[in-house]
């Protein structure tokens, strides 16, 4: 069996050498640079827009503005057909009249090489008249703030609300009522290679072909045929290797589209790669939300119910084609989700304001729900004076509990709570941490231990794009493809930045078959060979497209076994394939090799005999149905010390225990959970995109805008239960929103046990100096 | 604004090289995009991500902070010029995973080579500081400082993998 083995990857060996291909590596005949001419303001009304200087430039061979884009590409809303009310305003590809953030693109200069392209950039004069700028989101919904869009009212871009059973009686009736504020601030998916897009576009067949670092090439494909007006099978979108992307790449952002429609217009390949400051200004961002929260408990720790009010902000434009809705969707459905309260209420606030659009980052709104219930149970434990790990334990959702539809309204098949519970205990000793804790205290050392239980939505399957009218999220196919010698070809629409998505389903596709692994490959990333699917995000790629890799196999698997059989006299029930041989089902005797049958069905099918299906390339499809996600689940220990003198935060320990259904590969599920955990741990503690009042981007570099690195950061202990879903015959669920979701609420909970000697908390991310000794009164 | 150039001759993974650039051109964009050596990246051009890690003159430099002009006359070796040299590493670094997207990972081995030239016998903490000048996005760096130790326990004939 492969499933189930640390198989490593075979790109992996490519990338070691220095022989990846990531998009800035490629270059074509005559090819142009792309340099974006952006605002400084982050609300300015674009006057004229003066090119000359820069066309007269050595290099420069074209300045386009917005009108000029007119021709090549058309303009858009993030509309949402589930969410009816929410406001889409207008985005062009390059802005005209009015910029709403610092970094919006006005004009495109195309050069021969991108340092010309930048000098040209430089020298674009544009009238620039300033406006006041929105930079929060109670700013921009105060009743006398300016209002952003002129087709609007008011800045509000949507409201809902979650509820679920009589909140307010159970409020009432509670003996005892945690309240708390939190602020998760603004960061983003910060992956080492930015964005980056080359187009091509040949006038002669209408034909755009983009090589772009993406997760979801079919997605593009569709958005640039429809936004550049050609017909979709003249689009090829091509995502070679891909840098990281974490959410980040799986937009249609407006400089790319600047790109091919520049592409057109010139009618030469552009090319344009984002630098990092460019990547801090205008990348997708993420969270920015301040949340009011309640838990109202029993005075034996049972929990009642919980209230949020979460507002947050969309930046200055909804992102599409996803829209910036789901972070405050997710957060309202899952906060609390692993207790089992009824009572629930979760209203939703989204505002438009001057700073970049916030959209999908890795564990969408995650983080901040686990964040939020978990520190809430922890003041509550605190203030009952229970057991923190105790209140956990009797409100967890477990076994006759399941299935269940959540307070928050989320589908739950079977999760583990207090499965993980007991694994994370077994790994970490509580009480002997508590020994070591008040002896440190006692020599001024402060140490905490902080809990995050969290859910983990994962697979989201075509039902929530779908019913959004949005081309997104596909059903997945698998397209095998036996080659004449026996070795095997796997077309997926799944796309592998570096997870090792084209390993896990190399897996699935050699166990299934009964071929070794080294008999195929997996090809993915090219929206013209592979069948159609949604790419890689949100969990998807192990739990959808390895199911349909599964279903594809098993297909092949039959033709395989009716050639043998029409060949041998046998029936087809009466075979078997093991490592690459036919062998009879019953004793494992071998019949003939796979080879052989790649050999007859492709040059000898007159051997066949009509009527049997002998088909040698084959495709099987999955679409879930009946439930937008598919629920994972676990829980995370951070063990840090907190220097109570300089409000530095060093994280010590950190135990992961997680659900995610079965595993395909653990070496690549154990790293990944581990990159979560880091990503969540820069969330916690440092990362942040800061802006002044006037909406000018504070940390647009590596100095300012802090990740970890790797003499800051723990060993991270990863466990697994396995829970397989039973929607799938694969059984995987996702698992790359784990380490993130739990991470930030566990360092939380851990620093705010080890400062509870100064009775001071702290309920804002990330916990930076400045902020901790603001809470602990030092400043 | 016509960039002004100059002629300069070095040696690139053992290869002898003359080429006119651009005064302002920094290294890393030299031996990407006038020599095909694309295996060091482009992560932020401020020499804080690590990824545009090449060796100068036998010490590890961030390419995006030395000129090409500065190379003239020196000899610079990046991933592609590193094959034997880092077969143990690359070894450790595939079997344990020590990579996802794989942006990072040639900055991050050779400063791992340089490490390990250093110091053979490194423990985890120095593995993780000498690492912290090169960032990587995807790993916990954990896969990646085990297979650092792995390929110095290695080199020092201890335990395989």
């Amino acid at each position: 069996m492969s499933i189930g083995a640390s198989v490593p990857r075979d790109r992996a060996k490519r990338l070691l050498l220095g022989r990846g291909n990531f998009v800035d590596d490629i270059a074509l005949p005559r090819m142009l640079h792309l340099a974006l001419v952006r605002s400084p303001f982050a609300h300015a009304r674009v006057g004229n827009i003066e090119t000359v200087e820069a066309l007269a430039l050595p290099g420069v061979v074209a300045v386009f503005t917005a009108a000029d884009l007119d021709a090549a590409v058309s303009s858009w809303r993030a509309e949402h057909r589930l969410f009816p009310a929410m406001a889409a305003p207008e985005q062009f590809a390059l802005a005209r009249n009015t910029v709403r953030w610092q970094g919006e693109a006005v004009a495109a200069v195309l050069a021969s090489s991108r340092a010309e392209a930048e000098d040209g950039a430089e020298l674009v004069a544009v009238d620039w008249e300033e406006l006041p700028a929105i930079t929060n989101a109670k700013q921009a919904l105060a009743p006398d703030a300016p209002v952003l869009h002129d087709d609007m009212a008011s800045n509000l871009a949507f409201e809902t609300q979650v509820m679920a059973g009589d909140v307010d009686a159970a409020f009432a009736g509670a003996d005892h009522v945690e309240q708390e504020t939190f602020r998760f601030h603004r960061h983003s998916g910060v992956s080492l290679e930015p964005r980056g897009i080359i187009a091509e576009f040949e006038p002669s067949e209408s034909r755009l072909t983009v090589h772009q670092s993406h997760q979801t090439p079919h997605q593009q494909q569709d958005l640039y045929a429809r936004l550049l007006g050609l017909p979709e099978h003249k689009v090829r979108v091509i995502c070679p290797d891909v840098g990281g992307a974490f959410g980040l790449k799986h937009h249609l952002m407006a400089d790319e589209l600047v790109a091919c429609a520049a592409a057109r217009l010139s009618g030469r390949p552009v090319k344009y790669i984002a630098d990092r400051l460019e990547s801090f200004l205008a990348d997708v961002h993420c969270r920015d939300h301040e949340i009011d929260a309640r838990m109202a408990f029993s005075d034996t720790g049972e929990i009642l119910g919980i209230e949020i009010d979460d507002l947050f902000n969309a930046g200055a434009y909804g992102q599409y084609p996803r829209s910036s809705i789901a972070e405050g969707n997710q957060i309202s459905r899952l906060t609390g989700a692993p207790y089992r309260h009824q009572h629930y209420r979760a209203d939703v606030h989204m505002a438009f304001l001057n700073k970049s659009i916030l959209g999908h980052i890795r564990s969408v709104g995650h983080p901040i729900a686990c964040a939020v219930a978990e520190r809430l149970v922890d003041l509550g434990a605190e203030s009952l004076g229970l057991d923190p790990i105790e209140v956990r334990r009797k409100n967890y959702l477990d076994g006759d509990d399941f299935p269940r539809t959540s307070a928050g309204g989320v589908e739950f098949e079977q999760l583990s709570f207090n499965g993980c519970l007991d694994k994370a205990l077994e790994i970490v000793n509580m009480a002997a941490f508590r020994r070591e804790q008040a002896e440190l205290r006692e020599q001024g050392i402060y140490r905490g231990i902080g809990v995050a239980t969290f859910v983990e939505l994962t697979a989201i399957g075509p039902e929530y794009y779908g019913e959004g009218g949005q081309h997104i999220s596909a059903q997945e196919t698998c397209l095998l493809r036996l080659e004449a010698s026996g070795t095997v070809r796997c077309y997926t629409g799944a796309t592998d930045q570096g997870q090792g998505i084209d390993t896990g389903i190399q897996q699935v596709v050699a166990d299934e078959l009964g071929v070794a692994l080294a008999d195929i490959e997996v090809i993915s990333g090219d929206s013209a060979l592979c069948p159609v699917g949604g790419g890689s995000w949100g969990s998807r790629g192990a739990a959808l497209a390895g199911e349909a890799a599964l279903r594809a196999a098993a297909t092949l698997k039959q033709n395989i076994l009716n050639i043998a059989a029409s060949q041998l006299q046998k029936d087809p029930g009466e075979l078997n394939i093991d490592q690459g041989m036919v062998v009879d089902a019953g004793s494992g005797a071998a019949h003939m090799a796979v080879s052989e049958i790649g050999r007859i069905g492709h040059f000898q099918p007159y051997s066949i005999p009509d009527g049997v299906s002998a088909d040698l390339t084959v495709t099987e499809r999955y679409a879930s149905r009946g439930r937008m996600f598919l629920a994972g689940n676990g829980l995370q220990i951070a063990i840090v010390e907190v220097d109570v003198d300089s409000g530095m935060v060093t994280p010590l320990r950190h135990v992961v225990v997680h659900d995610c259904g079965r595993i395909l590969n653990p070496l690549l599920v154990q790293e990944q959970v581990r990159g979560g955990v880091v990503q969540g741990i820069g969330a916690a503690l440092y990362e942040e995109l800061r802006y002044d009042d006037d909406g000018h981007l504070l940390t647009g570099s590596f100095a300012d805008y802090l990740v970890p690195m790797a003499g800051e950061m723990p060993d991270i202990e990863v466990a697994h239960i396995e829970t397989p879903t039973k929607t799938s015959e694969l059984g995987a669920k996702g698992a790359g929103e784990a380490g993130t979701a739990g991470a930030v609420g566990a360092i939380l909970n851990a620093v705010n046990d080890a400062i509870m000697p100064f009775d001071a908390t702290i309920a804002e991310t990330p916990i930076t100096p400045p902020r901790l000794l603001s809470a602990l009164g030092r400043i | 604004m016509t960039a002004k150039t100059r002629r300069i001759a070095l040696t690139v993974n053992g290869e002898e090289v003359s080429r006119e650039v651009p005064v302002r051109q920094n290294l890393v964009d030299f031996l990407r995009h006038d020599l095909g050596f694309t295996g060091s990246h482009v992560g932020c051009e401020q020499g804080a991500c690590g990824a545009c890690t090449i060796v100068l003159n036998n010490e590890t430099v961030r390419g995006c902070l030395v000129l090409a002009v500065q190379a003239d006359g020196c000899e610079v070796r990046t991933i592609e010029g590193s094959g034997d040299l880092l077969s143990d590493l690359r070894e450790s670094f595939h079997a344990l995973n020590a990579l996802q997207c794989g942006f990072c990972t040639p900055g991050m081995m050779l400063s791992a080579e340089e490490l390990l030239q250093a110091n053979p016998t490194p423990s985890r903490q120095e593995i993780r500081d000498y690492l912290s000048g090169n960032f990587c996005r995807c790993t916990g760096y954990q896969a990646i400082v085990d297979a650092v130790a792995d390929a110095a326990a290695r080199r020092r004939g201890g335990a395989a993998l």
